[in-house]
C-alpha cells in the first residue's frame, strides 16, 4: 500500500476522529492552547507596545526584540520550559506566549508611534487630557497595524503549537510526532495535511478580521512600514504583517 | 541533581557536539544558498513584469504557512527521511523572505538613476548586474541575514527527520531529562545565529562602501 493510500485510509477512518485523541479532540486542543498563548502575550505585549509608541520611546527595542526572537529556537524554548517546569500544558502556554508576544509589541508601538503629532495636537487642542486622545483617538488609528501583529502572532502559534507535541502536548501535532514515532506513513501524512489546512484556515480567517478592521485598501506586502525606519532592519518585524517563521 | 551546566558535557561530548555544529552549517548555508539562487530571478521576474509579482508571493506565501514539522512530514513520502526532505523544506522558508527583500531593494532603485543608466547605454542583463542589483544589495542583505537567522532555528525542527543538526541535541536532552545538554546544545544554536550574522553584516559592509558614513 503507498503512503498516498495510507494516508487516506487514516483520514477516512471514523474512529480516528472521535474521541480526546481523535481529530476533533486534537484541533480543540490545538487551538486552545493557541488562544490561551495568545490572550497572555497579548495581555502583558499590548499595552507595553502601546504606551512605548504613544511616547515614543523604545523604538529600538521594541523592533529589535522581534529580531531577536527570530534566533532563539522554537523546539529550544520549549524543551527548556518543559525540562524546567514538568509536563504539562501551563510551561508549553508559557513558551508559546514567548513567541506570541514580540510581533504584537513591536506592530502596536509602530502603530501608536505612527499616529500623526498633528492629530494628536489637535486632539488635546479640543480639550481631551492625554489619556483620553489614546484611548479615543491614537489606539483606533493603531487598530490595523495592532491586528495585523496579532494574527501574525496566532498564525506563528499555531505553527508553534504543533512542535508542541514533541514534548509530550496535545494538539494536531501529536498526529505528526506518533506518525514518526510508530513508522505510521498514513497518520504521519494525514496528521500533516490537516495541520497545513488548520494553519491556512488560521491565515485566512484572521485576515479577513484584520481586513475588515483596516479601513481603505490594504497596502501591498512590504509598502506599509514606516519610511522612517530602515526596511532592511524591520521588514520581517511585522510592520506590514508578515508572518514570521521560526517553526 | 540536574543541572542546567556541565563542563563535562562540552568536552566529554566534543566529537558529537563538532558533528551536530556541522551539520547544522552545512543545512543552513545549502537551504539559504539554494534559496538566493531561485528567489533572485524570481525577484527579477516579478520586478521586470509586474503581472507575475503576485502570483510569485502568494506561492511563497503558501508554502510559508505551513508549520515546518507538517512541512517535513508531507515531504516524506517524495523523499522519504532524507536530507533532502529537510533541505527542501528549509528552502521553501527562505523563499518568501528573500523574493520580498529582492523585489523591494529593486523597487527602491531610484527611477532617475535607471533612466540615466540607460541613458548611457546600459539596458538589459547589464543594466540590471551593474546598476540594479548593486543599488539593491542593502536590501538584499538584510533578506539574507534574516533568512539565515531564521534557517538556523528552523534546522532544529529536522531532528524529527534525523538531520536537524545542534536540534537532535536538543531533543536527546529533553528525552533523556539531561538539562546540561539541552541549554548547552540550545546556547550553541543561539550562539550560531548571532555569529552568522554578524558575519553577514561584515560581509555587507564590505560589499556596499558607498553606505558607510
Amino acid at each position: 500500500m503507498s503512503i498516498w493510500d495510507q494516508t487516506w485510509t487514516w483520514l477516512s477512518t471514523g474512529s480516528n476522529w472521535t474521541g480526546s485523541d481523535g481529530v476533533t479532540g486534537r484541533v480543540t486542543q490545538h487551538l486552545e492552547l493557541t488562544a490561551e498563548a495568545v490572550l497572555l502575550a497579548a495581555v502583558i505585549s499590548l499595552p507595553i507596545g502601546i504606551v512605548l509608541g504613544h511616547f515614543g520611546r523604545g523604538g529600538v527595542l521594541a523592533v529589535n526584540i522581534a529580531n531577536a526572537g527570530r534566533a532563539i529556537p522554537t523546539l529550544a524554548v520549549l524543551v527548556l520550559l518543559v525540562l524546567a517546569l514538568g509536563l504539562g500544558n501551563g510551561p508549553v502556554i508559557y513558551a508559546l506566549a514567548l513567541f506570541a508576544a514580540p510581533p504584537m509589541l513591536t506592530n502596536s508601538y509602530l502603530g501608536m508611534a505612527g499616529v500623526d503629532a498633528e492629530i494628536k495636537d489637535a486632539a488635546r487642542g479640543t480639550g481631551l487630557s492625554a489619556w483620553q486622545s489614546v484611548r479615543r483617538i491614537e489606539v483606533p488609528l493603531a487598530v490595523p497595524l495592532i491586528a495585523a501583529g496579532v494574527r501574525t502572532a496566532a498564525v506563528q502559534v499555531v505553527a508553534t503549537a504543533t512542535i508542541a507535541a514533541l514534548v509530550g502536548s496535545g494538539g494536531l501535532g501529536r498526529f505528526v510526532v506518533d506518525g514518526f514515532e510508530t513508522n505510521d506513513y498514513g497518520q504521519l501524512v494525514g496528521g500533516a495535511i490537516l495541520v497545513a489546512l488548520l494553519a491556512v484556515i488560521v491565515e485566512l480567517a484572521l485576515g479577513r478580521i484584520e481586513s475588515a478592521l483596516t479601513p481603505g485598501r490594504r497596502h501591498p506586502a512590504g509598502t506599509s512600514s514606516p519610511a522612517s525606519i530602515d526596511p532592511s532592519m524591520t521588514l520581517p518585524a511585522g510592520a506590514s504583517g508578515q508572518a514570521q517563521r521560526s517553526s | 541533581m540536574n543541572p542546567w551546566w556541565s563542563a563535562d558535557w562540552f568536552t566529554s561530548r566534543s566529537d558529537q557536539i563538532l558533528a551536530a555544529t556541522r551539520q547544522h552549517v552545512l543545512l543552513t548555508v545549502i537551504a539559504v544558498g539554494i534559496g538566493l539562487a531561485l528567489s533572485l530571478p524570481l525577484a527579477v521576474l516579478g520586478h521586470r513584469r509586474p503581472r507575475w509579482r503576485a502570483p510569485i508571493l502568494a506561492i511563497s506565501g503558501i508554502v510559508y504557512t505551513i508549520p515546518s514539522l507538517a512541512l517535513f512530514a508531507l515531504l516524506v513520502p517524495f523523499t522519504g527521511l532524507s536530507k533532502t526532505t529537510v533541505e527542501i523544506g528549509l528552502v521553501g522558508y527562505t523563499l518568501l523572505i528573500l523574493v520580498r527583500n529582492c523585489l523591494i531593494g529593486l523597487a527602491n532603485v531610484p527611477d532617475e538613476v535607471v533612466d540615466a543608466a540607460r541613458g548611457m547605454g546600459y539596458d538589459g542583463l547589464r543594466l540590471l548586474f551593474k546598476v540594479e542589483l548593486p543599488l539593491a544589495l542593502p536590501a538584499v542583505f538584510g533578506g539574507i541575514r534574516i533568512a539565515t537567522v531564521s534557517t538556523i532555528a528552523l534546522v532544529t525542527i529536522g531532528a524529527e527527520v534525523s538531520y536537524g543538526g545542534l536540534g537532535r541535541l536538543i531533543l536527546e536532552g529533553f528525552q533523556n531529562d539531561y538539562r546540561a545538554e539541552a541549554f548547552g546544545a540550545s546556547l550553541l544554536c543561539v550562539a550560531l545565529a548571532i555569529v552568522a550574522d554578524l558575519l553577514l553584516l561584515g560581509v555587507q559592509r564590505l560589499a556596499t562602501p558607498w553606505r558607510r558614513g
